[in-house]
C-alpha cells in the first residue's frame, strides 16, 4: 500500500509537467487549429529562463541584504523566479508567435506545422550555440524534507508540484471560462472570422493564447528543474512530443481535457514501470492512448468538427 | 454629412472585376436594400466595406473619417455591425455568451478581473448580463439565454446573429440576406424584428436580400447591382419597374 503511494505521488508529480505543456498545446490548438510543434522546445527555454533568474537572484545574496532566514529566501527566490521566468517566456511565445505563425495564418496548415517544427530546431541549436553542450544544473530552490503520509514516504518537492500545477491549471481554466478574453479565445475556435466584427483584435487573442501556453511551460519547467535538477538543450523534445499527444488525448482545446490527460500518461509511466521493465514504458504508454483514440477520436472533451466552416 | 459615404470603389480579385465604381451614402436612421442576381458582387461589397477585403480602388468614409483598408475590429468598433449570409455562430457557446462576446471592447474589468472575481468585474458582468437580456427580450429570445445555439431551430439563431450584430452597438448594421432560408411565419417574425430594432435603436441599416417581399416591404433606397456595376438604384416602385432590373433578374424579352 505504502508503495502504492508513493508511486502516486510520483505519477502525480510526472504528470503535472505532462499537464502543464499540453495546456498550452492545446489553447494554441484549440483557438489557433495548429500545432505548435515548438512547444516543447519552448518549455526548455523557460527552464533556461527559470534558472538564469533564479542563479542571478540567488547571486544577489538578498537573505544578508534584507536580512532573511535561509529558508525565506529561499522561498521569496522561488515565487520571483516563477513569476519573472513566466513573463519572460511568455514574451518568448509571442515572438514565435509573431515571427513565425502570424505571416501563415491563412497558409496551409502543413505550412504552420513545419514552421513549428523548424522554430523547436532554431531553439535547441541557438542554446547548444550559445549555452554550449554542458548540462546545466538548476539551483536547489527547495531544501528537500521527507514526510511520512499512511506509511509512503513523500517529498515535499512533490507535493509542491503538485499543488503549483494544479493551481496553475485551474487558473487557466478559470480564464478562459469566465473572462471575455477566454470567451474571445472560445469563439475563436468555433469560427474566427467574426471575431473582428465584435470589435475584438484577434491577432491579440493569439497572442494572449501564445503567453498563457509559454507561461504555462516556463512553469513547467521550473518545476522540472526543482526535481530533476539537470537541463539540457534538447529535454524538451521528448516532453514536447507526449505533452502533444495529450493535448489530443485530452480533446481540442479542452483545458481541464489536457491537464486529465497530462496526469493519465504520468500515472500510465509511472506504473508500466512498476511491472514491466522501464524499457517499455513509452511503448505501452502509447499503446494504450493508441487504443483509447480509436474509441475516441476526439479525446476526452473534444468534439467532432468536421463541419466545422472556415472562410 | 452622411454617416456613410463610398466613392468610387473598384474591386478585383486577380484578373476578374468583382466591383466596378460603386457610390453609396447612406444618412443616419435610413434602411437601405441591394439586390441583385447570384454572383453579382453583393457579399463582396459588403466584405470590402466591413474591412474583410480591401478594396483595390475607392475611398469609404464612415462618420466622414476614412474605414478604407482598416481592420475589420477597428472598423467593427467605429459602429459598423453585420451579420453573415450563412449561420456563424460559435455552436457550442450559450446565446447568452454570444451576445456578451459582443459587448468585448465595452467590458473592461482590469488584470486582477482576469483570475479572480473582483467587485469590479461582476459589477461590469452585471451590467452585461442586463444589456444582453435587454437585446434578446428585443429579437424574442429571452428563454433561450442559457441555451448552447447549436440546440436553437435556425430562425432563432439567426436572430442570435442579429442581437450578437446589435450588442456592439453599431450606428450602421449591414444584413446579408437576413431571411435566408426561413419558412414564412420566420419571415414575417424577422421583418417585424429589423422594423423594431431600427426604430427602437434608431440605427441606420444595409441590407441584401433575394426575396423582393422584404426588400421592398422595408426598405426606402434600393440599389441594383449586375456584374459589379450599379444598374439602377431608387424607390421600391423605381426599382420594380425598371426594365433594367427586370432584364437583369428574368432575361432580356426577344422577339422572335
Amino acid at each position: 500500500m505504502d508503495v502504492f503511494l508513493q508511486q502516486l505521488m510520483n505519477a502525480l508529480q510526472w504528470g503535472s509537467f505532462y499537464a502543464l505543456i499540453a495546456i498550452g498545446y492545446s489553447m494554441v490548438y484549440g483557438v489557433l487549429m495548429l500545432f505548435n510543434f515548438a512547444h516543447g522546445d519552448i518549455f526548455m527555454v523557460g527552464a533556461y529562463i527559470g534558472f538564469f533568474v533564479s542563479s542571478g537572484l540567488l547571486a544577489l545574496n538578498l537573505g544578508s541584504v534584507i536580512g532573511l532566514s535561509t529558508g525565506v529566501e529561499l522561498g521569496l527566490v522561488l515565487v520571483l523566479t516563477l513569476i519573472i521566468s513566466m513573463l519572460l517566456n511568455s514574451i518568448v511565445g509571442m515572438g514565435v508567435e509573431r515571427i513565425g505563425y502570424r505571416p501563415l495564418r491563412e497558409a496551409p496548415r502543413a505550412s504552420a506545422a513545419i514552421t513549428g517544427l523548424m522554430i523547436g530546431i532554431i531553439l535547441e541549436t541557438a542554446n547548444l550555440a550559445l549555452l554550449g553542450p554542458q548540462r546545466r544544473s538548476f539551483p536547489e530552490l527547495i531544501p528537500t524534507t521527507t514526510i511520512t503520509i499512511a506509511g509512503a514516504s513523500v517529498t515535499n518537492k512533490k507535493i509542491l508540484i503538485v499543488i503549483v500545477s494544479l493551481v496553475l491549471a485551474l487558473l487557466v481554466h478559470q480564464f478562459v471560462q469566465r473572462t471575455k478574453w477566454g470567451m474571445a479565445m472560445r469563439a475563436m475556435a468555433y469560427d474566427y472570422v467574426v471575431v473582428p466584427l465584435m470589435g475584438i483584435s484577434s491577432d491579440r487573442i493569439a497572442l494572449m493564447t501564445f503567453a498563457i501556453g509559454s507561461a504555462l511551460a516556463a512553469a513547467a519547467g521550473i518545476l522540472f528543474g526543482i526535481a530533476y535538477p539537470v537541463l539540457d538543450p534538447n529535454m524538451g523534445i521528448l516532453f514536447g512530443w507526449k505533452a502533444f499527444v495529450a493535448a489530443i488525448l485530452g480533446g481540442r482545446g479542452s483545458i481541464l481535457g489536457a491537464a486529465l490527460a497530462g496526469f493519465l500518461l504520468g500515472f500510465i509511466e509511472i506504473f508500466v514501470t512498476m511491472i514491466f521493465p522501464s524499457t517499455m514504458r513509452n511503448l505501452i504508454a502509447f499503446g494504450i492512448i493508441l487504443i483509447i483514440l480509436t474509441f475516441r477520436p476526439h479525446g476526452f472533451f473534444g468534439e467532432p468538427f468536421s463541419a466545422q466552416l472556415r472562410l | 454629412m452622411p454617416l456613410l459615404e463610398v466613392s468610387n470603389m473598384t474591386h478585383f480579385f486577380g484578373g476578374l472585376r468583382a466591383v466596378h465604381a460603386y457610390n453609396l451614402e447612406i444618412e443616419p436612421g435610413q434602411i437601405r436594400g441591394l439586390i441583385g442576381p447570384n454572383g453579382a458582387g453583393k457579399t463582396t461589397i459588403f466584405n470590402l466595406i466591413t474591412g474583410i477585403y480591401d478594396p483595390t480602388e475607392g475611398e469609404i468614409l464612415l462618420e466622414g473619417k476614412t474605414i478604407k483598408g482598416r481592420e475589420p475590429n477597428k472598423i467593427a468598433s467605429r459602429g459598423l455591425g453585420r451579420t453573415f449570409q450563412t449561420l456563424r455562430l460559435w455552436r457550442h457557446m450559450s446565446v447568452i455568451d454570444h451576445i456578451k462576446l459582443g459587448r468585448y471592447s465595452k467590458l473592461d474589468y482590469g488584470l486582477p478581473g482576469a483570475f479572480f472575481s473582483t467587485p469590479r468585474r461582476l459589477r461590469e458582468e452585471e451590467k452585461t448580463t442586463k444589456i444582453a437580456m435587454d437585446l434578446l427580450e428585443l429579437v424574442g429570445l429571452p428563454e433561450t439565454a442559457d441555451q448552447l445555439v447549436t440546440n436553437l431551430p435556425y430562425g432563432a439563431q439567426r436572430r442570435v446573429e442579429l442581437a450578437r450584430a446589435l450588442a456592439t452597438e453599431p450606428k450602421i448594421l449591414f444584413l446579408d440576406e437576413p431571411t435566408a432560408g426561413m419558412n414564412p411565419e420566420e419571415l414575417i417574425d424577422m421583418m417585424k424584428i429589423i422594423r423594431e430594432v431600427h426604430q427602437e435603436l434608431d440605427l441606420a441599416i444595409f441590407l441584401i436580400e433575394h426575396r423582393m417581399k422584404v426588400v421592398m416591404d422595408l426598405c426606402e433606397l434600393i440599389q441594383t447591382l449586375d456584374f459589379g456595376e450599379v444598374i439602377a438604384e431608387g424607390t421600391p416602385d423605381d426599382i420594380r419597374n425598371d426594365p433594367k432590373v427586370i432584364d437583369a433578374y428574368l432575361g432580356k424579352e426577344v422577339s422572335v
